[in-house]
């Protein structure tokens, strides 16, 4: 019986995580979800938010802005749209991106090309606000 | 035998041709740095991606993507073919281009027809007489997803009304930075990887949401990340093709310089000769 499962972290600017952890809990499009070894195969999308695995350091968490996880019995892999560590997100670079998005927003037409995607920033920079208030961080500047 | 003036006037101009070439070594070297570390950062990812649709195609499952049914009858291939926008990098155009042909004329014989889409200002204008479908150029040493998404879709959507039956990538993969290998391979329909140790084929996978909208989505980006892959590796192909044609240039440019010298000299001393002998039996004549 194994006790730790793989997981690699990859997001197109490149490698966040691979190693092996006990227990790893993804934020799933239809709510968040923990998977532990000898998981049975699943694909899911996922949406803007935290990613928390456990190692025998502890654990450690990082930001995803969508993307998709596959998993099976020995590995996960989280094909993370854009992802961020924990440690590295930034309140100020959040706020301004909320900011941005809602100024883009505000002079659209739902029907434009363009609104998804704006509407899109705006989740992920506000998951991103939550999450950054979550773990208690304050503002660098 | 050239005269002085010549010759000096040659050794300068080559002199000058070398300076250029030395310059665009040395600013290839360090593109090529650079491009080599964000081949690098995107790497993993293009991997992932291939482990996890080769899975797929292991896998039992009950949704079956059009990308990765195989159709019998094959009338019309895409092909997108990525390439630099700028010359001067030795063969790498000329030998990507000459296998994107070979394999082109494979399916002229059978009396297939080809659609092209090219990213990069050179395919472009190698491949413009076989039809380009959709084009995108100068993408620049740091091109975005976004600016190839479009050069893609119109490849899968092709796919996907009928028009074309296969879609293969042409590009170039870096081994090292004196070697670049030009490869033809398959897009679509998906290929399933080489079955890894503990093959179970009747599995699989739970869904969330819905089969299709995740194997939708997987689906595509899969497209986009090889195909971006392709054209980050393909700027690190160019950067280190450039430096090392540069750099034999630069070395030509050097020995011409070096033969051109010698022949100065000589022709140098020569008159200096012609001159003494000349004053000698002048003085000889006068005394």
């Amino acid at each position: 019986m194994a006790t730790t499962i793989r997981l690699d972290v990859v997001s197109a600017e490149g490698e966040l995580f691979s190693g092996h952890v006990q227990e790893v809990s993804v934020p799933g499009e239809m709510g968040s979800m923990g998977i532990l070894p000898n998981h049975s195969q699943l694909i899911a999308t996922l949406k803007p938010g935290e990613l928390n695995y456990k190692t025998s350091d502890g654990v450690s968490s990082l930001f995803v802005a969508g993307g998709i996880v596959e998993v099976q019995p020995t590995i996960v892999t989280v094909l993370a749209d854009s992802a961020v560590r924990a440690e590295d997100l930034d309140e100020a670079a959040a706020a301004d991106a909320i900011q941005g998005a809602e100024d883009a927003l505000a002079g659209k037409d739902p029907e434009d090309m363009d609104y998804a995607a704006i509407q899109a920033e705006l989740d992920a920079a506000k998951a991103q606000m939550e999450m950054i208030h979550r773990i208690g961080k304050t503002l660098r500047s | 035998m050239a005269g002085l003036k010549e010759i000096r006037s040659q050794i300068g101009s080559i002199q000058n041709t070398k300076k250029i070439t030395k310059a665009m070594e040395m600013v290839a070297a360090s593109k090529m740095r650079r491009a080599k570390e964000r081949m690098q950062e995107s790497r993993p990812y293009a991997d992932k991606m291939r482990q996890v649709v080769g899975h797929l195609a292991n896998g039992h499952l009950e949704y079956k993507h059009p990308y990765t049914v195989e159709r019998e009858d094959v009338k019309r291939v895409g092909y997108i073919i990525i390439s630099s926008d700028r010359g001067l990098c030795g063969g790498l155009n000329g030998n990507l281009f000459k296998k994107a042909f070979q394999d082109i004329a494979k399916w002229k014989e059978q009396n297939v027809e080809i659609d092209i889409a090219v990213l990069g200002g050179k395919a472009l204008s190698a491949f413009r007489r076989y039809g380009v479908v959709a084009e995108n150029t100068q993408l620049g040493d740091k091109p975005s997803l976004t600016d190839i998404i479009g050069t893609i879709k119109v490849m899968l959507d092709a796919y996907e009304e009928g028009r074309i039956d296969r879609l293969f990538l042409v590009e170039n993969k870096f081994v090292n930075s004196m070697t670049q290998s030009p490869q033809v391979t398959q897009l679509i329909p998906v290929v399933a990887s080489e079955s890894e140790d503990d093959v179970q084929t009747h599995w699989d996978y739970l869904y969330e949401p819905e089969s299709e909208v995740v194997i939708d989505k997987l689906m595509t980006r899969y497209i986009e990340s090889l195909v971006y892959q392709g054209v980050v590796e393909n700027i690190a192909c160019e950067m280190s093709a450039r430096m090392v044609a540069m750099k034999s240039a630069s070395d030509n440019a050097g020995n011409i310089i070096n033969d051109l010298k010698l022949a100065y000299n000589k022709a140098r001393q020569a008159s200096i000769t012609q001159e003494i002998s000349e004053i000698v039996s002048g003085a000889a004549a006068v005394g």
